[in-house]
């Protein structure tokens, strides 16, 4: 299958006509057809447009013009990014019926070097889950056991990479919405270092935690992407202004003498076992490569959660504003006034985990409550970022699992909202501290799914990430294998 | 697990804050729900803060400036290109007052 192949050896068989975009791009949605109506990834295709895409790019090379970096490279983008003139939906029917005027920065710039968008993917509501079982359309199933989630939220992307339906997706984490469905689906994800990558026309969850990234196959690909879409964006004031270093040769570097740390608090009691000796056995390979081990702690782990689910839910309560049944998205009609307007719509229009979140942001934001809880929790936010930087004066990264359980039920946490949210126990203590963190894949549990651990390096070090990451990969096959779907 | 009882008074007062026009039912659902979620995090309170500075912004950048010149956006048309409702290039809503 063409789409096995790395991206450069995509780019580079395209630009070489040893096959064709048209072919790339038709095999992305030979396989969707293939295999999407079981694994339910994606919400919108926009195959009549890749496909002509796909032809004119074929084209240009045929008379030896110019052609992006990516050309030809079918790619799915998860449905928080605006893409103009196609629908866009966070999987929320408050915005059912939207088709953005513009399309995000990242869009842009993945199509500006001939990358083609081949649809739109499912995830829980706005970012709002660990599963897709919040999509107000459809639960995405995943692609090793269908009976299992695909994590969340950004599950659709996740799957989609699993499947080869399409090169590599484009994704979200506000609080492990990358890591965690990458490690559920055996990909690799990437979540940058805050302001690494633009978050300009991606419709937002917690804008001081929210960070846009890749999931793909591997880290050379994943590095690969991060390239063309990492960078200042003057629509974006919170993007670094820091200069874009050459990720795709950040892998040459050895490792022997690096350092690093295992935090003790990543280990906890109730963690599936399995996890738990898959992540410790990378230990041998990184030894091999000549790296050393150092027992760490982060203290203040435990009010990571707390802090960055407060944090989190007051800036949804003031981002979520916006859908207000006016300038975009449902509108109630039979209503008589313009209060009434916004309540039947936001009503109407959001499922129950959307107001569940706004309403815990605006309780920890509402007079007499902001300084125990919003204060609270921005101070407890210093203490995490130090956490960070103090450990990483010691270790250059850190390993930890990404989740503590391997892919669970379908409909086995729904019941129970706190429970799910624990789910990203692991994944979500980096956000609050802006710090880079890389999920890849680490072995297979006896039932056959894979489990994902997770890089950790201090803020701006990507590169660090890919290098150590990239060796383990070099010497590993588990990013290699491919789910059948059956 | 410590936990903080809303009331139902309060769950209503906070979705009129959030412009959520919830039904008794799904209020009382919500009461039970956000009142664990609050115990939860109430595990913060544990911890002293005293003298720690809040982070918001987490890597330092202030005050982004950009040069004042005119750059392109959005046509009056395409701003409104996804509106419910509009009337001569305007956004139209109901009636603010009665």
């Amino acid at each position: 299958m063409l789409l096995d192949l790395t991206i450069k050896e995509l780019v580079e068989g395209i630009k070489s006509q040893k096959f064709s975009a048209i072919d790339v791009t038709s095999e992305a949605f030979e396989n969707i057809e293939k295999h999407d109506g079981k694994v339910k990834a994606f919400l919108t295709l926009t195959k009549e447009a890749a496909l002509k895409k796909a032809q004119e790019v074929d084209g240009r090379i045929k008379r030896g013009e110019k052609v992006g970096k990516l050309a030809g490279i079918p790619f799915s983008a998860k449905d928080v990014f605006s893409t103009k003139g196609i629908r866009t939906t966070a999987s929320s029917k408050i915005l059912d019926n939207y088709i953005p005027p513009y399309s995000a920065t990242v869009i842009d710039k993945l199509e500006k070097e001939d990358a083609i968008l081949i649809g739109k993917t499912n995830n829980d509501p706005f970012g709002f889950g660990s599963s897709t079982e919040n999509s107000d359309y459809q639960i995405t199933h995943n692609p090793w056991n269908l009976s299992k989630v695909a994590g969340g939220s950004s599950g659709g992307s996740a799957a989609a990479v699993a499947m080869r339906m399409g090169a590599f997706s484009l994704a979200e984490d506000t609080g492990g919405s990358i890591r965690q469905p990458s490690s559920f689906c055996g990909v690799t994800g990437l979540k940058v270092t805050y302001g690494r990558v633009s978050r300009y026309g991606v419709l937002a969850y917690g804008s001081s935690l929210d960070t846009i990234g890749p999931i793909a196959k591997n880290v050379e690909d994943t590095a690969f992407v991060l390239e063309i879409i990492a960078g200042a964006d003057l629509h974006d004031a919170t993007t670094l202004r820091e200069g874009v270093p050459d990720y795709i040769s950040s892998n040459n570097k050895d490792l022997k003498g690096i350092k690093i740390g295992i935090p003790k608090e990543y280990f906890i009691p109730g963690m599936d076992k399995e996890v738990e000796e898959l992540v410790r056995s990378t230990g041998n390979v990184f030894t091999d490569l000549g790296a050393e081990f150092e027992e760490v702690s982060l203290p203040f782990t435990k009010y990571a959660i707390p802090a960055y689910y407060l944090s989190g839910m007051s800036e949804v309560s003031a981002n979520l504003a916006r859908y207000d049944g006016i300038r975009f998205g449902f509108s109630c009609k039979d209503v008589q006034n313009i209060d009434e307007t916004y309540l039947c719509s936001r009503d109407r229009g959001f499922g129950d985990e959307v107001k569940r979140r706004i309403m815990l942001g605006t309780y920890a934001l509402s007079s007499g409550y902001y300084d125990a809880y919003y204060r609270k929790a921005q101070e407890v936010r210093t203490l995490i970022k130090k956490d960070f930087e103090k450990v990483f004066n010691s270790v250059d990264i850190l390993i930890t699992p990404v989740s503590p359980t391997p892919a669970f039920g379908i409909g086995e946490n729904t019941d129970d909202p706190l429970k799910m949210w624990l789910a990203d126990v692991f994944t979500v203590t980096v956000n609050p501290a802006g710090v880079p963190a890389l999920a890849i894949p680490c072995g297979f549990t006896s039932s056959g799914l894979p489990v994902g651990m997770q890089i950790v390096g201090p803020q701006l070090s990507e590169e660090k990430l890919f290098n150590a990451a990239y060796h383990y990969q070099s010497k590993t096959d588990w990013h290699k294998r491919r789910p059948e779907c059956s | 697990m410590s936990k903080t009882n809303l009331t139902i008074d309060e769950v209503k007062h906070v979705a009129k804050l959030a412009k959520l026009g919830l039904t008794d039912q799904e209020a009382e659902k919500f009461k039970d729900q956000l009142s664990e979620i609050l115990g939860f995090v109430d595990e913060l309170k544990s911890l002293d803060t005293k003298g720690v500075e809040p982070t918001s912004q987490v890597t330092g950048l202030l005050n982004v400036f950009r040069e004042d010149v005119v750059t392109p956006s959005l046509s009056q048309e395409e701003a409104l290109s996804n509106a419910p409702d509009k009337h001569n290039g305007y956004f139209k809503v109901k009636a603010v007052r009665e």
